[in-house]
């Protein structure tokens, strides 16, 4: 199973999703909003989200990994070092070519890492402290359309599922995948393995498209008729608009701040 | 009443599926339909609440099987398949107890008073939150059976109920089953279930019902059960 | 595992606000649409159908064909979304998957996630089934039409979805135009041709054992002249636009206004406050000082009250 939330007694997991939603998209907003020099600013919402982490008590080691999953996507960045204007930092000649790394680059592209990484916690923490019942709730409160709680709902609940089915194909088609002593090409062709590939696939669909034909049986023998399925809501209370209020402001004033600054 | 009349159904590529099935099943019968593998058994179970519309005349306690009844016949006829994953479909067991209650329109304090004495039935007070995915292959299966008990219907049909169970869960399926009051349909392999359920038996071969009677009758018969693949 | 994975969910911070903000509000509508033509059209039997198949979507994207010796593919799906749901069925399913990817896996970000939906959900969608529609009046045959449509939609789904991509990168002035386009194209122009090669052997699969999912006249017979002349245009958008901006080192002409603008926008917020609080020391240095500090004290404040606590009730 997919588990993501980590089940745990903290305030965090006990506030109201919404709150949690919302919070998470203003700092989120915040975050991207900020001038890229904003060193204080990324100082003081880093401390607001590792407050938040340490109350939450999440394991920090598995938040930090989870973190690096977008580090590849930085690759789309580096170019910026290079080709931002003057003050040069670092002259490298290689071969014939030479590369020069600005300042303003360098300072840009530490500070898309920056915004990124803290936006990536901001998210990692939602994810986290909230189970996908509440949130999908959460979601339907703030104006998700019906369909989408029903598609949604649906998905989550198959999903383990499919992918075992997934996995249980793989593994079939590997323990069929040895290489015979004397080939040439191990493994068959790239043609031959991708159609192999794609039929798991179409095998996978064609189980699910079953499936969902034997699940729209059973909704109907229970009086399904086409309206989408009911979630149960949950109130705010006074209390969480407050908190909900009282952070939103203190991110709009990091957010100012940093603009009167420079 | 559930009343079949000369029904006759095809698969979509034309094949012969059911052919003039007559039958009758009286309230309180514990009917057990037994055949091999492709003699229609699930097919015929599928037109007790219009999922299959075939030829000839379905009646349930004397509705027809009509667009306009269908909410009726399926608040009536409790469907139970063969695979709980396909049935469990909600993201708490709770949450598909109060499915059919909810579609059928029951007020939510009573819906939650349903779901309560459904877990009840099958022995799984306290599973209201768990994730239907985390349940064992017994659970999952009893857990299928409250889905269907929370609507109160009369009629409880039940495809391979038995299959896939492990010794245990198989027993305490059975005793569960024992234990309801609703008019029971099986369709299944498992002879010995039978033996200990059922008071009447049917088979089916080829679409064909070929033998309809006493659960004693029929089980010793040996060579009629050899004919039809069932030993 | 992380080896060939499809570039082309934008993770937050790369993408500028405003950009952000755009791509929202086009993905936001075409979703609307979505749900009132699926709204129309649907049975009862699609919402079953549509969260099943999101859920295998979604597993098919997180699962790793192994298609060459090092590398793996990925498959993205909007074209097989396309070709067993119809467009607008298969944009709310590639709606939920992206959604959710973003929201629950980090796989891609909150506030770019309206850039991701346009690209995955819209563009690969649109485009597909614009290829889709214009293969099958081509061929007479049935199944060569789809089998040469879904190879086709397939990679140029991909392709066009990464020429947007970079596309977004360089208008936010992350990527400079003439390295993400060529780069991303190149990359994806390779990924892509995995997705046609599943895609192919998914819907031949498909096609062998149920073939009446596919040539189902409800899918693809009902032409949504919406979504061909969308299709059409995103296809010729991306195409034109993309040799165009490579060529300009400084990306779109109007980003580099764009960037002038703000620049000068900054300037005037910079000027309100003198430049120095100590004579010296700047601002910028003595401000993050202070942040730092405020910052670990609060930081052990909350860890020591959080530890207390816990001492209280163990």
């Amino acid at each position: 199973m997919i588990e993501l939330y980590q089940e745990r007694e903290s305030l965090l997991h006990k506030m109201n999703a919404r709150v949690k939603i919302f919070f998470t998209l203003v700092f989120i907003l915040c975050v991207n909003l900020l001038p890229s020099r904003s060193w204080p600013a990324y100082i003081l919402f880093f401390t607001l989200l590792a407050s938040f982490f340490i109350l939450s008590q999440l394991s920090i080691r598995t938040i930090l990994l989870r973190s690096l999953i977008s580090l590849p996507f930085i690759l789309a960045a580096i170019p910026l070092l290079f080709t931002e204007p003057a003050p040069y930092l670092i002259t490298l000649h290689v071969k014939s070519v030479t590369f020069t790394i600005s300042q303003p680059g360098l300072i840009r592209f530490i500070a898309i890492t920056i915004k990124s990484w803290l936006s990536l916690l901001a998210a990692i923490l939602l994810t986290c402290t909230t189970r996908f019942e509440d949130l999908l709730a959460a979601l339907r409160q703030l104006g998700l359309p019906k369909i989408f709680v029903s598609i949604l709902s649906l998905m989550w609940r198959y999903l383990s599922l499919i992918v075992e089915e997934a996995k249980c194909l793989v593994r079939s088609r590997d323990s069929r995948s040895a290489s015979g002593v004397n080939q040439r090409r191990p493994n068959g062709s790239l043609w031959w393995r991708a159609g192999v590939t794609g039929r798991m696939v179409g095998n996978l669909f064609l189980r699910s498209l079953d499936r969902s034909e034997r699940v729209y049986a059973a909704m109907v023998s229970r009086g399904y008729s086409g309206e989408p399925l009911q979630v149960n809501v949950r109130q705010m209370s006074f209390q969480e608009s407050l908190i909900l209020i009282g952070m939103i402001l203190f991110c709009m004033l990091i957010m100012v701040f940093s603009y009167l600054i420079h | 009443m559930i009343d079949i009349q000369d029904l006759t159904f095809n698969y979509p590529d034309g094949r012969c599926a059911l052919e003039q099935i007559n039958m009758q099943i009286k309230p309180g019968e514990k009917v057990a339909l037994i055949g091999p593998n492709g003699a229609g058994k699930s097919t015929l179970l599928l037109h007790f609440n219009g999922i299959l519309q075939g030829k000839g005349r379905v009646k349930i306690n004397d509705l027809e099987i009509s667009k306009k009844n269908l909410p009726s016949i399926r608040s009536l006829i409790g469907m139970v398949f063969q695979n709980p994953d396909d049935q469990l479909f909600s993201l708490t067991v709770a949450e598909d107890v109060a499915f059919g209650p909810a579609c059928q329109g029951v007020e939510k304090e009573l819906i939650e008073e349903k779901i309560q004495n459904a877990l009840h039935a099958v022995q799984l007070e306290g599973y209201e939150e768990r994730n239907p995915y985390h349940l064992s292959g017994g659970e999952k299966k009893r857990a299928s059976i409250a889905t269907v008990l929370s609507m109160s219907p009369e009629y409880l049909v039940l495809d391979e109920p038995t299959s896939g169970l492990d010794p245990r869960s198989r027993r305490e399926l059975i005793a569960l089953l024992r234990s309801l009051p609703q008019t029971l349909i099986l369709a299944t392999h498992d002879l010995a279930m039978v033996e200990e359920l059922a008071d009447r038996v049917i088979v089916l071969k080829n679409g064909r019902i070929v033998a309809d009677g006493k659960k004693e009758n029929i089980l010793s018969d040996e060579k009629l059960l050899f004919e039809n693949d069932l030993l | 595992m992380l080896t060939g994975k499809l570039f082309m969910h934008i993770p937050d911070g790369f993408l500028n606000v405003p950009v952000s903000i755009v791509l929202w509000v086009v993905s936001v509508a075409v979703i609307a649409i979505a749900l009132r033509k699926t709204g129309k059209q649907l049975g009862e039997k699609e919402i079953p159908l549509m969260g099943i198949l999101a859920a295998a979507i979604f597993a098919g994207q997180m699962l790793n064909f192994s298609v060459t010796g090092g590398t793996s593919g990925h498959l993205l799906g909007a074209a097989l979304a396309t070709i067993l749901l119809g467009p607008w069925a298969a944009v709310l399913v590639m709606t939920s998957v992206v959604s959710i990817q973003a929201l629950l896996f980090q796989d891609g970000g909150l506030i770019t996630l309206g850039a991701n939906l346009f690209n995955m959900a819209v563009v690969g969608v649109f485009v597909s089934y614009a290829i889709l529609f214009l293969l099958k009046k081509l061929f007479k045959n049935e199944r060569v039409g789809l089998f040469v449509g879904s190879v086709l939609a397939a990679w140029c789904s991909i392709v066009l979805a990464s020429l947007a991509c970079a596309l977004e990168l360089a208008a936010s002035g992350t990527s400079p135009a003439n390295i993400a386009i060529p780069a991303m194209g190149s990359i994806h122009a390779l990924i892509g041709l995995g997705e046609a090669l599943i895609t192919l052997g998914a819907v031949s699969f498909v096609f062998a054992a149920r073939k009446d999912l596919l040539l189902a006249d409800q899918k693809m017979g009902r032409t949504s002249k919406g979504i061909l002349i969308g299709g059409s245009m995103i296809t010729l958008i991306l195409a034109v636009l993309s040799p165009l901006a490579s060529s300009h080192p400084d990306g779109l002409e109007w980003v580099a206004e764009q960037k002038g603008f703000l620049s000068v926008a900054r300037d005037s917020f910079y000027n309100i406050i003198p430049d120095y609080v100590f004579p010296g020391i700047s601002n910028e240095a003595a401000a993050t000082i202070v942040a730092g500090i405020i910052g670990a004290a609060v930081v052990f404040a909350v860890a020591l009250g959080v530890a207390r606590t816990r001492k209280k009730s163990a």
